[in-house]
């Protein structure tokens, strides 16, 4: 049932609070020993708002238009008084002395926190295998990864353990891990959603957004998290407009530009390059005009992404240090005590990123490496601004692939990076886009065409994302 | 500007990274890293004397505030968190080489 439907019944009393919550903690314990999509189930804490949100009903009250909806947590969220992990050793048993401000509006909107959700060390990953606490499986084939680095958010929702979920996508960790496991995943315009509470990771970069299994729950979630916030000197100081007002007023005439670039690259899976083409056909019997069109610099993206990420990680993460919270190994001296803290705290990719965002800023490299990648940033930028000439928005595919078997690329890192050629552009420009599902794979594995919009034009964004839900085969 | 990393070049970097790899971590990073930085090495034909770098993805302009007093994060819960903390603050081991 989808998260509208939920809290319509719970706020007209036809369903009660505590019912619903009992529902998905029962799925959550009939299968997640398979899946492992939570790292902390938040049992108690979700009966506790239950019984709130009950008693609010019960005296007349409005809990919200989430009200009720339990909502999964990418373990990079603070949650106040709840473990906080990252995927990682180096934080576990961490209790955050605060929340998050996306997990506040949420519960402010009538949400019910409901777990912890797998990821990725530090969101480092792109299939939710680097997880220190062992991976998550997709639920539409457990032998395969629901991607990451949001996997086991994406895998919540896909699982039917929650509605809502939240993750984070500085390089494609809500959208990728969405196409994947068939759910509707977004990544908002840098600065929409607060990231106060968000473990940085690469912080010109990151940015929180929904899952949902619906177009119309995703607009939901988005307008109750986004909005400036004192708390995120970066969020946007007017936001982004409301998403669900204009959902349903359709693609007349919103010139769409399919990007040969996020369609036909080395690489693409043939079905998913089909399932582009299929959605742009959807899009013009709707009314949409299709432009096809190039945009070359969008080929460097990956490579200015894997320099200025890590650049930006290896500065985040020097703050685990063994001295304010987490994982201490004692040493003599305090330099020691450091160095030997983060050699066992942290895992294989999370040190190949600190290392490479070190020596790519390091004296002598530092021009060479990470300033040409903020060029090569800035080119991209320009070149989809140019674009706008041409389209309003734009579409490719989410991910070149369907879902992989486990193991299937943990030998090469390049080969994992490459999971994310089709949406590190949005995140190297600060603009917003969306996974959709849109039919799947000989396999039945499902496959998500991405929508991309000019920064703040998330109205529009959603507009598209809904004719494509309609539309999907 | 091609990169030939050495074991040399990783101890290097490790130290300034503040992590105490061991030997075959070692070997492994120098490996990832010469791919990785062959891979980024595509970066560097591009001729790009005339484009600025990114500051900020969005045309933010500085961002202020009231000077207002606020309530911070509770000093007690905060300590609560670290490994090793006394007297109200945290506490590491030596700094300086004297005993």
């Amino acid at each position: 049932m989808s998260a509208s439907d939920l809290a319509a019944l719970v706020r007209s009393g036809s369903r009660t609070a505590a019912d619903v919550v009992d529902e998905h903690l029962g799925a959550i314990d009939d299968r997640d020993g398979e899946i492992g999509a939570f790292l902390h189930v938040m049992a108690d804490g979700a009966r506790a708002a239950a019984a709130e949100i009950d008693a609010v009903v019960a005296r007349g009250g409005d809990p919200g238009p989430l009200a009720a909806v339990p909502i999964a947590l990418k373990d990079n969220l603070c949650t106040r008084g709840i473990p906080t992990t990252c995927g990682s050793k180096i934080l576990d048993g961490w209790r955050p002395p605060y929340t998050s401000t996306a997990v506040e509006r949420a519960v402010a909107a009538g949400a019910i926190p409901i777990g912890k959700t797998n990821l990725d060390e530090f969101a480092m990953g792109s299939s939710t295998e680097n997880s220190a606490f062992g991976p998550t499986r997709n639920p539409r084939d457990p032998s395969r990864v629901p991607g990451g680095s949001s996997g086991g958010s994406s895998a919540s929702v896909a699982a039917g353990f929650a509605p809502l979920a939240l993750g984070s996508d500085t390089g494609g960790s809500i959208r990728q891990p969405a196409a994947l496991c068939g759910v509707v995943g977004v990544k908002p315009t840098y600065g929409a959603v607060s990231r106060y509470g968000l473990v940085a990771f690469a912080s010109s970069l990151d940015q929180i957004g929904p899952f949902a299994t619906t177009v119309a729950d995703a607009a939901l979630l988005l307008d109750a998290i986004s909005g400036h916030d004192p708390r995120d000197s970066t969020s946007l100081s007017d936001g982004i407009p409301a998403v669900t007002p204009s959902l349903d007023d359709g693609v007349d005439g919103v010139r769409v530009g399919v990007v040969a670039e996020l369609t036909q690259a080395d690489g693409i899976q043939p079905r998913v390059r089909e399932a582009v083409g299929a959605a742009a056909v959807a899009l013009e019997k709707a009314g949409a005009e299709i432009v096809e069109m190039s945009l070359p610099s969008v080929v460097h993206a990956l490579a200015a992404y894997y320099l200025i990420a890590p650049a930006e990680a290896s500065s985040n993460l020097a703050r685990y240090d063994g001295v304010r919270y987490g994982l201490r190994v004692e040493a003599e001296d305090v330099e020691t005590m450091n160095a030997r803290t983060r050699d066992a705290g942290f895992g294989a990719e999370v040190k190949r990123r600190i290392m490479l965002g070190t020596y790519a800023l390091s004296a002598g490299y530092y021009d060479a490496y990470y300033a040409q990648a903020q060029r090569v940033r800035t080119l991209i930028a320009r070149e989809f601004a140019a674009s706008c000439d041409r389209c309003d928005v734009w579409i490719g595919a989410t991910s070149p692939t369907t879902a992989f078997e486990l193991g299937a690329k943990t030998q090469d890192p390049l080969t994992m990076y490459l999971n994310d050629v089709c949406t590190i552009p949005s995140n190297l420009t600060g603009a917003p886009a969306m996974s959709v599902p849109f039919g799947a794979d000989g396999d039945d594995l499902p496959i998500g065409v991405q929508v991309l919009a000019q920064a703040r034009a998330e109205p529009l964004m959603f507009r598209v994302a809904r004719v494509l839900e309609e539309s999907s085969p | 500007m091609s990169a030939r990393i050495t074991r040399a070049d990783v101890e290097h970097v490790a130290r300034l990274a503040r992590l105490a790899l061991t030997d075959d971590e070692i070997e492994g990073l120098r490996a990832d890293l010469a791919r990785i930085l062959e891979y980024e090495d595509t970066l560097a034909g591009l001729d790009l004397a005339d484009v600025p770098a990114t500051a900020h993805p969005l045309a933010l302009s500085n961002v202020l505030r009231d000077d207002e007093r606020v309530s911070s994060l509770d000093r007690d819960e905060v300590l609560a968190a670290a490994p090793d903390h006394e007297d109200g603050r945290f506490r590491v081991p030596r700094i300086l080489d004297e005993a």
